[in-house]
């Protein structure tokens, strides 16, 4: 992928940036200018709102990926999923910090910030949205569990 | 100073190593070694985590923990001796990635492992002239030792970030001086993968003179002596020498119990102090005092006077993970995935 392009993607692979429409309320991922959930697409012109996915979702469905792409043999076995963000968007994104026998449908995770590829040893390192499990982490304070 | 640590948040990488496993590759007692060094375990980062990474992360905590709205972010700062670029900034990267872009100023700090502890220092510079109402002091490094060496031991990942201001402070610095020197006691030269150290020379002229001067020109600064802090907290490249060197200064286990960390995650470099005073801050009451002194080779110490204030009671340290939470547990790593996470294995070509 090209520099430019993905930087021009910046908002939504760093911060989930994506677009509500303010007559129907539904939300896309990537943003949209014109909502084609209405039925006269113009009314949505100029109504339509940036909106910052909150990042929380659940895992609808995943692969196991064995035999990866280039550049990220370093990685294999990793899980590939599709997750319904609690704003409705259905993102595809990888899943880290958990051993793929443990994804499951219906996993809750949460976005987290991730390097997704370097354009080789002396090139450009792309960085973006992946997905880990929620932390069921103790607050400050309490007794340690491990 | 009027200024102090607004909110603050840590994050370590999930995996984890043993010395005995390191050890069991190279042919030595690793047992032995992780009990010399006092290190448990250390932290060992994803291969598509970093520096940036890791400090998007800390920071994003802080964020939320503190709910700061990170465009009245007027500096963000990162220390750390691995930044993933040699050149373009570390800094401009998370500001993007926490939604402070773009009127802030964004820059990298090196100076081994105490450059988190001087970009505090710079935005307190910032936020006492008013020049801003809030700066970010981020330190993190994923740290290398080379294959086999005692380093290896100890080299570790993760990182701290602290929001600091005049306003909704819950730890007040008092004081910061700082002792610097030229101390050639680890180094790592451009375009060298791993780093280079002078073996024990890195202890007595080195950690020990700089942290011990820096304490005691602090507390000769502040009119404090060691009875003076509930909690200390200094640099801790291994659970050993912070240990001795709080002894040397007259300080009890009991004012250490919670700045140190190392034993369980390792030597996160410019994170290490910083994930320390993390730890204390998750425990402290309001009123108690901090010292916390940072050690970067090199050589440089900087040393703070902190304490906690009413404001603590209001802050809502639940809205973030604890640094105990990262404490414990984990996922245990072998040496063959160990090595291939952290790219020690050759694939072939140039």
């Amino acid at each position: 992928m090209s520099i430019a392009r993905f930087w021009r993607a910046t908002p939504q692979r760093y911060n989930l940036g994506a677009s509500k429409c303010t007559v129907c309320q539904q939300v896309y991922f990537p943003p949209r200018t014109v909502c084609p959930n209405c039925t006269h697409h113009r009314e949505s012109i100029g109504k339509m709102q940036p909106l910052q996915l909150s990042g929380d979702g659940e895992v609808i469905s995943y692969t196991i990926v064995h035999d990866a792409a280039e550049g990220f043999e370093m990685q294999v076995p990793y899980v590939l999923a599709l997750v319904r963000t609690d704003e409705g968007p259905v993102l595809t994104g990888a899943v880290v910090d958990v051993s793929p026998s443990e994804v499951t449908i219906g996993l809750r995770v949460r976005a987290t910030f991730r390097k997704l590829r370097e354009e080789g040893k002396a090139g450009v390192i792309h960085y973006g949205y992946k997905f880990a499990p929620r932390e069921t982490a103790p607050a400050p304070g309490a007794p340690p569990t491990g | 100073m009027d200024a102090g640590v607004v909110s603050y948040g840590a994050y370590v990488p999930k995996y984890r190593i043993a010395p005995t496993e390191i050890g069991s590759v190279w042919g030595a007692d690793g047992a032995a070694m992780g009990q010399g060094l006092y290190i448990v375990q250390k932290s060992v980062p994803s291969p598509d985590e970093d520096t940036i990474t890791i400090s998007t992360e800390a920071l994003r905590q802080a964020l939320q923990r503190g709910r700061i709205d990170p465009q009245s972010i007027g500096a963000l700062y990162v220390g750390s001796e691995s930044h993933p670029y040699a050149v373009k900034p570390t800094a401009t990267i998370v500001a993007q990635a926490v939604g402070a872009t773009p009127h802030l100023t964004a820059a990298d700090f090196e100076f081994a492992c105490k450059a988190g502890t001087a970009a505090i220092q710079t935005c307190l510079g910032l936020v006492g002239a008013r020049m801003i109402d809030l700066g970010v002091a981020i330190g993190t490094d994923t740290s290398q030792g080379a294959p086999g060496d005692a380093l290896e031991y100890s080299a570790s990942a993760g990182g701290a970030a602290f929001v600091i201001g005049r306003t909704g402070v819950i730890a007040r610095i008092h004081h910061t001086v700082s002792y610097t020197t030229d101390t050639p006691d680890f180094w790592r030269r451009e375009g060298q993968r791993y780093p280079s150290h002078s073996g024990r020379f890195t202890g007595e002229p080195a950690y020990f003179k700089h942290v011990t001067e820096c304490a005691h020109h602090l507390m000769e600064v502040a009119k404090t002596t060691p009875a003076s802090y509930q909690h200390v907290v200094f640099h801790q490249p291994n659970g050993k020498f912070p240990q001795r060197v709080g002894k040397q200064l007259g300080f009890t286990d009991d004012q250490m119990r919670y700045g140190l960390v190392t034993p369980f995650i390792g030597n996160t470099y410019s994170g290490a102090a910083l994930i320390g005073l993390a730890n204390v801050l998750d425990h402290a009451d309001p009123g108690e005092r901090i010292l916390m002194v940072g050690y970067g080779s090199g050589a440089g110490s900087d040393a703070f006077d902190i304490e906690t204030t009413p404001e603590l009671k209001r802050f809502d340290r639940a809205l973030g993970p604890s640094v105990e939470s990262h404490l414990h547990g984990g996922t245990f790593l072998n040496y063959a995935v160990y090595a291939k996470f952290r790219g020690k294995i050759h694939m072939g070509g140039t």
